[in-house]
């Protein structure tokens, strides 16, 4: 009885000493982060690593869920007659909601799993304790562009699912089910508004950019310099970006709500 | 300023830090300490790793700090790189107190010391030469030309200029070595350190790296701490070698003094003996007795 | 890879990402039709706004000549008060138009659809629509049509 309050009172202390160093990290990125204004080079290579790399996977996802939205959506709609209003419902739960979220979840997989991979084998191969040496803070070489990198790719990413997403629908919606293609795109228009709506959505994807480079980056440079501890972060980093995404997606909808 | 004529060393050493930005090691002078370890203690959790270190090294010279494996050599080094900071006690870098330093002037002395990792730290998205050139273009508003005369002429030193568009995954062990070497004399350091150079390397390789440490200390009159127990190799080419086990200094001396000392834990350790002080078997019941309690 | 093929990509997926972001805004939502925040102000009082909401459009012939932009409750008059902005370029509604809330289709949105009037004067920042129709409740309909079919009903029987 008392081991277990012993124990979980360890794994509380662990969780809040974890937490504290994550804080301290996301303050020291953030105090190296205007290093970048002068070399805005660092950023533009990392940007191909996690944003360009990461097109392909955005395009094809939010090709096929609007595809599966217009579906779903004819067939709820179709019911009250009004298919029509189609291209607003497929536009509506891209830019408000899935655009933002999805994205978050596959970059979380995609780019995130693979900057905590780097930098937890940078740390492992002594390649930060080098540069430390040389005389180079990691945190602005290694740690501030990436950081840049991920926060810059994440709204562009989202913007990028959502408009393929739209046009998946179109595709489905209007070239598959014979719904009006006019109508897809002017109750689209009509009904989808750019603050309350398009804005919102990119609001969110921001702040998703910025937890999930905050996880990646901390994951890989927190990570235990061994190969086992290097593959347990990255694990971490898909996990918690993940379920942080999804509770902060919950706050920040509660929020816009009113 | 200081006086230029030749101050004496006290004066030398306690100037302060904002006067020691120019290197002042052109000259050798062997009786002035560059690093000095002033009782030294450090743990890491609840082991002990330093218990009371004490350890000068003079400028110029290869000195080996030698021990068992577990002793905290690796540590050693990055306390005085100021990469870790000790619970108690002083490293003295140049005279300066490397712990008091501001994260400015910890840098600006890193710039003058060169670390060679045991796995080389090479960076691995980067070419082997730009790697090497990765510090000037870090610390220097060089021109590239100027860049690609110094990485090549670093390149030449160690024997790779030939290899200078491979990438890190592609070299031996040896190589990798080298390469880290040639990266970390880029900025012509007051003091080289070595941690493990030796290990895990063919003879051929590990008879280059010992050449090309000797070398490197004679041609660029430089300080060298090498970290490591390959005893012979190393011995063969050190003007001081610090023994330590259990957190402390165990005996100091030339290699010569060493070969010859009176402590048998020395000896058992110089001549690679297997059983001695440090016992063979780790502490354990007698042997009959355990065989037979198991039934 | 070279530097120069990197840094083309990143500038292809940079400008996709802007590209897609200007879909969003131009032909996805509405900031096309957004641009009449310089227009000017006139208010109407409403029995009953229904499901009138922010945002919603102020038509007149069909045309979208501005939006709802504020709903609150008169304490005096018992009625809601309903804001619009509307564009200037629409600067000639008389004085006596009319306004009515209208509902787009069965169980669309709901907007102010206004009629001219027959004066010279017109509407002015801060001006007010006298005339008003309030929005039909669908709830009120329905029950008025139940109440005729079942008094009709008990008369056929009888």
């Amino acid at each position: 009885m008392l081991g277990t309050l012993q124990r979980l009172g360890r794994w509380g202390l662990g969780v809040f000493e974890r937490l504290g160093r994550g804080h301290l990290f996301l303050l020291q990125t953030i105090g190296c982060l205007g290093v970048i204004v002068m070399r805005p080079r660092l950023v533009i290579r990392e940007l191909h690593s996690v944003g360009v790399l990461s097109l392909l996977i955005i395009v094809v996802s939010g090709t096929f869920v609007g595809m599966v939205l217009a579906y779903q959506g004819y067939i709820t709609l179709v019911r009250f007659g009004a298919a029509e209003a189609l291209g607003t419902a497929v536009a509506l739960s891209l830019v408000r909601e899935l655009g933002p979220v999805v994205t978050a979840l596959l970059f979380a997989g995609r780019a995130g799993s693979a900057l905590t991979a780097e930098i937890g084998l940078m740390k492992a191969t002594e390649q930060l304790s080098g540069m430390e040496m040389m005389a180079v803070n990691p945190m602005q070489r290694v740690i501030a562009p990436r950081f840049w990198a991920a926060f810059l790719s994440m709204p562009l990413l989202a913007a990028i699912f959502s408009a393929v997403g739209v046009m998946g629908g179109y595709f489905v919606g209007v070239g598959l089910l014979g719904v009006d293609g006019g109508s897809y795109w002017s109750q689209m228009q009509a009904s989808v508004d750019f603050h309350e709506d398009v804005m919102n959505g990119i609001i969110k994807s921001v702040a998703f950019g910025f937890v999930a480079a905050w996880i990646a980056l901390f994951e890989g440079y927190d990570a235990v310099p061994t190969s086992e501890g290097v593959s347990r972060a990255t694990t971490r980093t898909v996990v918690h970006t993940a379920l942080a995404v999804l509770a902060l997606d919950f706050i920040l909808t509660g929020l816009m709500f009113q | 300023m200081v006086d230029t004529r030749g101050p004496a060393p006290e004066t030398l050493r306690s100037r302060r830090p904002d006067d020691a930005k120019e290197p002042l090691i052109n000259s050798v002078d062997h009786n002035r300490p560059l690093v000095e370890i002033r009782d030294l203690h450090f743990s890491r959790g609840s082991r002990k790793i330093f218990d009371g270190l004490n350890i000068v090294i003079p400028q110029g010279g290869i000195t080996a700090i030698m021990g068992p494996s577990g002793t905290g050599k690796t540590t050693l080094l990055k306390l005085i790189g100021g990469q870790l900071r000790p619970d108690r006690g002083q490293v003295l870098v140049d005279g300066q107190d490397v712990q008091r330093l501001s994260r400015a002037e910890l840098y600006r002395l890193r710039m003058r010391m060169g670390m060679l990792f045991q796995s080389g730290a090479l960076l691995t998205d980067l070419s082997v030469f730009e790697n090497v050139a990765f510090p000037l273009r870090e610390h220097t508003r060089l021109p590239e030309r100027m860049i690609r005369t110094l990485v090549l002429m670093k390149l030449e030193a160690v024997g790779l200029r030939g290899a200078r568009d491979m990438m890190p995954a592609e070299l031996s062990g040896g190589m990798a070595r080298r390469v880290a070497l040639a990266r970390a004399i880029a900025l012509d350091p007051v003091m080289i350190m070595y941690d493990e150079p030796l290990t895990g390397l063919d003879p051929i390789t590990l008879g280059v790296i010992v050449t090309l440490v000797k070398r490197m200390n004679d041609a660029l009159g430089v300080t060298s701490i090498i970290v490591s127990h390959d005893v012979a190799e190393i011995a063969a080419i050190s003007d001081h070698i610090h023994l330590i086990s259990g957190g402390k200094v165990v005996e100091s001396g030339t290699p010569a003094e060493l070969e010859t000392t009176a402590s048998e834990w020395s000896r058992q350790f110089m001549q690679g003996l297997p059983d001695g002080p440090v016992p063979f078997h780790y502490p354990a019941d007698a042997y009959e007795q355990d065989l037979l309690g198991g039934a | 890879m070279t530097t120069r093929t990197i840094e083309i990509l990143v500038g292809i997926f940079v400008a996709l990402g802007l590209a897609a972001l200007f879909m969003l805004a131009m032909k996805v939502s509405n900031l096309t039709e957004y641009s009449d925040e310089g227009g000017y102000t006139v208010s109407a009082n409403f029995d009953n706004i229904g499901g009138l909401k922010v945002r919603a459009p102020v038509t007149m012939a069909g045309v979208r000549i501005g939006r709802v932009t504020g709903i609150q409750y008169d304490r005096e008059r018992y009625q809601a008060t309903v804001a619009m902005t509307i564009a200037p370029a629409y600067d000639y509604l008389p004085v006596d138009s009319h306004a009515s809330i209208f509902t787009a289709g069965l169980l669309g949105e709901q907007y102010i659809a206004i009629e001219p009037g027959a004066e010279d004067e017109t509407l002015r920042q801060g001006g007010r629509i006298e005339h008003t129709q309030s929005a039909l409740v669908l709830e009120q309909i329905i029950g008025r049509v139940l109440v005729s079919l079942t008094t009709g009903g008990g008369n056929g029987n009888e």
